[in-house]
């Protein structure tokens, strides 16, 4: 397990979380199997930090981020918000804790009401929550525009006059104006383009330095997660799998995965042609993962020890753990 | 001299709507030498799909293509002019495409084997037992386990990378002298990416055939082709050797998009960006189309579009600073806010 001493430093603690989907078949709904999506994953966010967690599609990583939030409830484990359980807490209380946790979403015009005007999405949470006077609202939105980068003129305009980037620019306002403690962004730039991307992951940035915000960051491109991240997770079919800094992650990764996804990624300006790990065969199924170490049918350093056990993840340095068998 | 496989002169792609008509792409030239990987970059918007789709002649009205000449395999056709009886004939056959999602581009309710079969029974009238063969053979090139079983899969009970190990199965079944594959591997994990990419450049390697391979994606660009477009709102901006664009570009869209990857071991510094976004066709700036975003602005680039110039015996730009500077213009990208 992560030695994690509980202390205030820590805005979100997760420890042992599951979340097991069943599998039903037949008239009955009979419960046949179950989805192990997310499987005992245990983390920590301090204050004004970004983790990243990077894995492919399938690992988790989604699940893990809509458990935090409560959108789903966890099978097993606890989450801790400032030291409070949230697993536990009754909705009523949940849905007034909730507004300390924002998400940002990968598309975000799926997740902006396309017949709502901006200022009416972005003033929808300051009066479910009942905060400031009308005026202050007002007066806040127009801030926050100016924040993002927009101007506080566009507010009476609706999602589809927005480009893109503008509209992920709009999504991170809505997820900024109950300040909350903590911004999980799942993908957030992954479906922009390039140029449009380094623009959106800056503003991500400064907000971050202007409020002291803690993000948790989610995506699978590994030269994204690097930039922006202090500490990474990998996840692989819903475990952890490796943790750790990221110079030290990417200066040494361990774990037999991490090393294949860094030597899979494409770069632009390899100098010298590096040696590729291609990966043979795919993901496995979550509903019928393998014996052992769950990576073992494609880790290219596989022993016998590690189709039928296990491997924890154990700290193998300060700050630094690992799910293998090799260390 | 080296024959061509595909020289393109001169294409545009009209599209007219009740309101307006505008250019998708706009008069663009290029060729693509026999066994080599022309990548074309850009990003969304830019017009490279629908490149891809004029020369195989798919674009569908109210689009309109035109142009001087498409001309494949040396001198002999022309896709511009085929008609469409003569482009069936040759599309599938002698020029192949494989889409960015495979699940769109199968049929849900075929077998596998049912649907690469029928590419070979349409165009080399293989068809029973030696159809079953030749599929089955098809699929072990491709690298598909057990091929026997998967003969009789539908679509859905692959995963997506096998799903596309399909396409490019499909894709190779008549021996294609060209290969279009737009995204081939945008909608897929990385390390399923590498093994397909790996598999495209195996094949081609041991087929010589052509390739145009449509990206975002310059990760993929540097890895796979030979010589690189990169487009911008409907025309080429730069052409030339992969490693010399990506190590020496010389149009400020080509180096603001490269300053704008994070970089390996310089987090936490600001990204460079390219300001505002790809403007909308109808938006077209009247000068050079990139003049509202460009740093290195001059009064000139507003009034008249740059024709791509050359900057060595291959590579070519479209900007007038390259044509200012005579050969060199190495201005330090800079973030402008």
């Amino acid at each position: 397990m992560l030695s994690m001493k509980p202390s205030d430093d820590y805005v979100l603690e997760v420890e042992n979380l599951k979340k097991y989907f069943p599998i039903k078949k037949g008239v009955f709904s009979k419960e046949v199997g179950s989805i192990k999506a997310v499987d005992g994953i245990s983390f920590g966010v301090k204050r004004g930090e970004t983790l990243g967690i990077v894995g492919e599609s399938g690992c988790g990583k989604s699940t893990m981020a809509r458990l935090v939030i409560r959108l789903l409830e966890a099978t097993d484990g606890s989450i801790k918000l400032q030291g409070k359980e949230l697993t536990t807490l009754p909705s009523k209380e949940m849905r007034s804790t909730r507004k300390d946790i924002q998400m940002i979403f990968q598309d975000p015009y799926a997740s902006l009401n396309p017949r709502w005007t901006i200022e009416r999405t972005l003033l929808e949470p300051m009066k479910v929550y009942k905060i400031g006077t009308p005026r202050d609202r007002k007066e806040k939105v127009a801030d926050l525009l100016n924040k993002v980068g927009l101007d506080p003129s566009y507010a009476k305009r609706h999602p589809h006059e927005f480009s893109g980037g503008q509209r992920q620019r709009i999504g991170i306002a809505r997820a900024l104006v109950l300040n909350p403690k903590l911004i999980i962004a799942d993908e957030p730039v992954s479906a922009l383009d390039i140029s449009v991307q380094a623009q959106v992951i800056n503003l991500m940035q400064d907000l971050q330095e202007l409020y002291n915000l803690t993000y948790v960051f989610i995506t699978h491109d590994l030269s994204v997660v690097e930039h922006i991240s202090d500490r990474i997770a990998v996840m692989y079919l819903g475990k952890v799998v490796e943790m750790a800094d990221k110079a030290q992650l990417f200066s040494d990764p361990l774990h037999p995965y991490t090393i294949a996804l860094m030597s899979a990624a494409p770069e632009v300006n390899a100098k010298q042609k590096k040696e590729r790990i291609v990966l043979k065969g795919d993901v496995p199924s979550p509903a019928n993962p393998p014996s052992g170490c769950t990576f073992h049918t494609r880790c290219p350093s596989c022993m016998d020890v590690c189709k039928v056990k296990i491997p924890a993840l154990k700290e193998v340095s300060p700050g630094r753990s690992v799910a293998c068998h090799l260390y | 001299m080296q024959q061509n496989m595909l020289e393109v002169s001169n294409l545009t792609t009209t599209f007219t709507s009740r309101k307006s008509t505008f250019n998708a792409v706009d008069g663009i030239s290029f060729h693509v030498e026999k066994g080599e990987t022309l990548g074309i970059v850009g990003e969304s918007g830019c017009g490279k799909s629908v490149t891809s789709l004029s020369i195989m002649g798919l674009v569908k009205p109210p689009g309109k293509v035109s142009g001087k000449h498409i001309r494949f395999d040396g001198d002999g056709i022309d896709l511009l002019h085929l008609d469409q009886k003569e482009m069936r004939k040759l599309r599938g056959n002698e020029i192949a495409m494989i889409f960015q999602e495979p699940m769109t581009s199968l049929n849900p309710v075929y077998r596998i084997g049912n649907q690469i079969g029928e590419t070979l029974k349409i165009h080399k009238k293989i068809k029973g037992i030696e159809q079953k063969d030749k599929v089955v053979e098809l699929l072990k090139l491709v690298g598909i386990p057990r091929p026997d079983e998967i003969f009789y899969s539908y679509p859905h009970q692959l995963s997506g990378g096998m799903r596309q190990r399909v396409m490019i199965a499909m894709a190779m079944a008549c021996d294609p002298k060209l290969i279009i594959a737009d995204e081939p591997t945008t909608a897929l994990d990385v390390t399923i990416q590498a093994q397909i990419l790996e598999l495209i450049k195996e094949l081609q390697e041991q087929k010589g055939m052509s390739m145009i391979l449509i990206t975002h994606d310059l990760g993929v660009v540097s890895e796979v082709c030979d010589r690189v477009l990169v487009m911008y709102a409907g025309k080429i901006v730069e052409s030339g050797p992969v490693k010399q664009i990506l190590q020496n570009p010389q149009h400020p869209y080509t180096k603001g998009l490269l300053a704008s990857l994070p970089r390996k071991g310089e987090s936490h510094k600001r990204l460079s960006y390219i300001p505002g976004q790809v403007p909308a066709p109808k938006n077209w700036p009247k000068g050079c189309r990139f003049s509202d975003r460009c740093p290195y602005v001059m009064d000139q680039c507003y009034v008249s579009l740059p024709p791509l110039f050359p900057i060595s015996e291959d590579q070519h730009a479209a900007c007038w600073l390259v044509k200012e500077e005579g050969r060199e213009a190495d201005v330090k990208h800079e973030t402008v806010r």
